[in-house]
């Protein structure tokens, strides 16, 4: 670091000191870092506020799609066994010993069902074994423990079975990962796609992304014209249909939805009109509700507002000139419209449809309540695992996706049309 | 020094209070099923339990109170105290160490002196539950819609030919699966050792199918009979309770089939680390007692856990419907009635219901 007197001593042609000697670049630095340090200060409590209150918990729960140590703590002895040996078959009295000493702590301790649910995730019927053989315990009196376990239940005495506990064995797994993939281990433990009747994630991702992409088509198809009206519109007329787009957005989500099942169900508001003008007969009403329809139409209304609004405020920025301009040197509507108009509101339109999409790959209430069977999307799934299987790994797995996937599609984005030009109000 | 005298006895005499407050008016949560249900749980347990001991009961709805309580329990922030939860889920929960374990012999015996372990039917009490009531799943119609043959068997559900009709089915495995299979002609004795083979499972899938394009799949026990009256669909299966509300409160036009019902407990549990856990167990010691069991059966269709409670049942809340014949357990409606077998549901709950989902998803 230069000191005053090498600046003094490099002669007149050196570089350019503060009053007090200091060399400029290093007296800027000083207050630029310090300036740094002082917004960093400011902004404290906010980063603080999102790393405790966001980050901390969604990590936490990500970690749990790949770590589960509930067979590991409660089993031990077993574990360790299992972790020091390859299981290519049913192994000897070694590894059985050490499960009954495991299962007798565990029943001890009231754990050998969570153990038992544990594998159950694997392997169907687990719990009941664990739980049915926890009870007989205390009938294996000393070695051999292999020919007594296998007469209170020949169940253990399965490959399958030992596979999947060598892999519950190390607190770190993939399988949820694998079965969110619709993957599954076969019984010597390699990696299988699973049985065509329990394949459903990989078509739910799909679904959630092409219903999602359709409703922000259909939301920008709506919104553009709403958004242009409101931005050419007279302050006093427009001020008037904001409120109109915003009082929806102000209303209970659930409210919204119910209105939809009033209005869309087959013996609802819009069939009994179409039958009453006589366009439907009474036995062909149409199912607007409980299927996939029913998911976009509530999904398009609630979401139309993330549309309306960026494009509103781009629309408001962009001269009416130009478009007169463009009409007066001869463009046709359309052409005006394509080459002048439009391209001025892309960062609009990008935002919208990026926000619309984003927020409709994560729904969950709307397709619950409306979707029927095939409107649910991978989020109802993701809370199904949640509330009612309580297999929060597989639940953790299946949002890391869904987020790993919305974070490459706007990678996608940015490389394809920028973040940068991307508008948001 | 002396100045603080006065202000340190104001604040230990204020601290008194406080500190005896809990002791005298206390608030528990109490998670049930809504609707009616709820109602007939507000009626014959929470009021008489708030009059005699002055403690307060605040009463929270969930489509299944179950689902809300590993979340709590895990993130060590529990407010529930009771959950009102259903058999499988009681056992699974209990075995995942997410509740506090009740003690059989605490609860209030019968009033001819027979303890409470030997009152309750057989299996209303668990390692973490004390069972309330008998409930079960049937299927109901809406007789306006059939004019002329009324369904009268399980079959009928399946049949969209001889009983057209849109139907309500609950989203879920269970009971769809014994149903169906039911429905296919298994006699209600072998459904859960059929549905333990791969074919049983596809048997019922294959039943299921052949009416899925006509299913409204419901959740809360409180839509069968929405979707009943607002002619949504023409048959549904439904808690027997809420059928029985709506027919006999409302005097809707519905009729339950009792071929094929589904019979199951329900049964109050605690969460471990509920905030009030001794109170809950009084709570539940007072609603889970004769009287309080027979008084439920007033205000809605499910039997009493209780055997002495059998004997109180009496009158519905209009003064002139005999309760007797309207309960799942009565002899007329056991005719092939199919108790739920709760072990069963403990192994394959996640398999079958991911089988399930995995149907229902596709197309």
């Amino acid at each position: 670091m230069p000191t005053a007197t090498d600046t003094v001593a490099a002669g007149d042609l050196g570089p350019l000191t503060t009053g007090d000697g200091t060399p400029l670049k290093t007296a800027l630095a000083r207050a630029t870092r310090r300036a740094r340090l002082k917004a960093l200060f400011l902004v404290a409590p906010l980063l603080l506020f999102v790393i405790v209150t966001f980050a901390v918990p969604i990590g936490q729960m990500l970690y749990l799609s790949i770590y589960n140590p509930v067979f590991s703590d409660n089993m031990p002895r077993l574990s360790s066994w299992l972790r020091a040996h390859d299981v290519a078959e049913v192994p000897g009295e070694d590894a059985f010993k050490a499960l009954v000493l495991d299962l007798t702590e565990a029943r001890a301790n009231r754990t050998h069902a969570q153990v038992g649910t544990r594998i159950n995730y694997e392997r169907s019927g687990a719990t009941s074994l664990f739980k049915s053989t926890a009870r007989k315990i205390k009938r294996i009196k000393g070695p051999p423990y292999k020919d007594q376990l296998l007469a209170l239940d020949a169940e253990w005495g399965e490959l399958h079975l030992w596979t999947v506990m060598a892999r519950a064995a190390a607190p770190h797994t993939a399988a949820f990962y694998a079965q969110a993939l619709d993957l599954s281990y076969d019984a010597e433990g390699d990696i299988v796609r699973a049985p065509e009747n329990r394949r459903i994630y990989g078509h739910l991702f799909l679904r959630t992304l092409l219903l999602s992409a359709l409703v922000a088509g259909l939301c920008l198809i709506l919104g553009y014209p709403a958004a242009h009206l409101l931005a050419s519109l007279p302050l006093k007329y427009s001020n008037l249909l904001m409120v109109l787009v915003l009082l929806p957005f102000w209303t209970s989500l659930l409210v919204r939805t119910t209105s939809w099942i009033t209005l869309l169900q087959s013996q609802g508001v819009l069939n009994d009109m179409l039958v009453s003008v006589g366009i439907l007969a009474d036995d062909g009403r149409l199912q607007l509700m409980y299927n996939q329809w029913g998911t976009v139409i509530a999904m398009t209304h609630i979401m139309l507002p993330f549309m309306i609004l960026p494009l509103y405020s781009v629309m408001k920025t962009v001269p009416k000139d130009f478009v007169r301009a463009a009409r007066s040197l001869g463009a046709g509507p359309v052409t005006a419209f394509l080459r002048v108009y439009l391209p001025q509101t892309v960062p609009g339109i990008g935002a919208g449809v990026l926000l619309v999409f984003i927020i409709s790959v994560g729904y969950y209430i709307t397709p619950a309540l409306v979707g029927g069977s095939s409107g649910q999307l991978i989020s109802n799934q993701i809370a199904f695992h949640m509330l009612q299987s309580l297999n929060w790994g597989l639940a953790a797995a299946l949002g890391a996706l869904l987020l790993g996937g919305v974070i490459l599609l706007y990678w996608l984005y940015d490389r394809l049309v920028g973040v940068d030009n991307m508008k948001l109000g | 020094m002396t100045a603080f005298k006065p202000i340190a006895a104001v604040a230990l005499a204020a601290g008194l209070v406080l500190a005896g407050q809990p002791a005298t008016a206390g608030e528990i949560t109490v998670v049930s099923w809504g609707g009616a249900y709820t109602k007939s749980q507000v009626e014959a347990y929470h009021k008489p339990w708030m009059a005699q001991t002055g403690h307060k009961i605040k009463s929270v709805d969930a489509p299944n109170p179950a689902a809300p309580i590993k979340a709590q329990v895990k993130a060590g922030n529990v407010s529930i105290d009771v959950a009102d939860v259903e058999y499988s889920d009681a056992v699974r929960y209990c075995d995942e160490g997410l509740l506090e374990t009740i003690d059989p012999a605490v609860l209030p015996p019968a009033p001819d002196g027979t303890p409470a372990t030997e009152d309750f039917i057989d299996g209303a009490l668990t390692d973490c539950a004390v069972a309330n009531i008998v409930w079960s799943t049937v299927f109901a119609y809406d007789a306006a819609k059939f004019k002329g043959a009324e369904p009268k068997t399980i079959a009928d559900l399946f049949d969209v030919k001889k009983f057209p009709g849109k139907r309500g089915l609950r989203k879920g495995a269970k009971p769809n699966l014994e149903m169906a299979l039911m429905a296919d002609g298994v006699p209600a004795g072998e459904v859960y050792k059929m549905l333990t083979t791969d074919e049983g499972v596809a048997r019922a899938f294959k039943k299921l199918d052949t009416i899925k394009k006509h299913v409204v799949w419901w959740e809360a026990g409180a839509q069968p009979p929405q979707l009943l009256a607002d002619g949504e669909v023409s048959m549904t299966t439904a808690y027997n309770g809420r059928i029985f509300n709506a027919a006999i409160g409302e005097d809707k036009p519905f009729k339950i089939v009792w071929d094929g019902q589904v019979l199951d407990f329900d049964l109050f549990v605690i969460p471990k680390g509920a905030p009030n856990k001794d109170l809950a167990m009084e709570f539940i010691k007072f609603a889970t007692d004769t009287q309080r069991l027979a008084d439920q059966a007033k205000y809605i269709a499910y039997g009493p856990a209780r055997k002495s409670s059998g004997k109180l049942v009496g009158l519905y809340q209009d003064g002139k419907t005999q309760m007797a014949p309207h309960m799942p357990t009565a002899a007329a409606n056991m005719g092939n009635a199919l108790v739920n077998n709760f072990e069963f549901w403990a192994d394959r709950d996640s398999e079958l219901n991911e089988r399930f989902n995995a149907w229902i998803a596709s197309n």
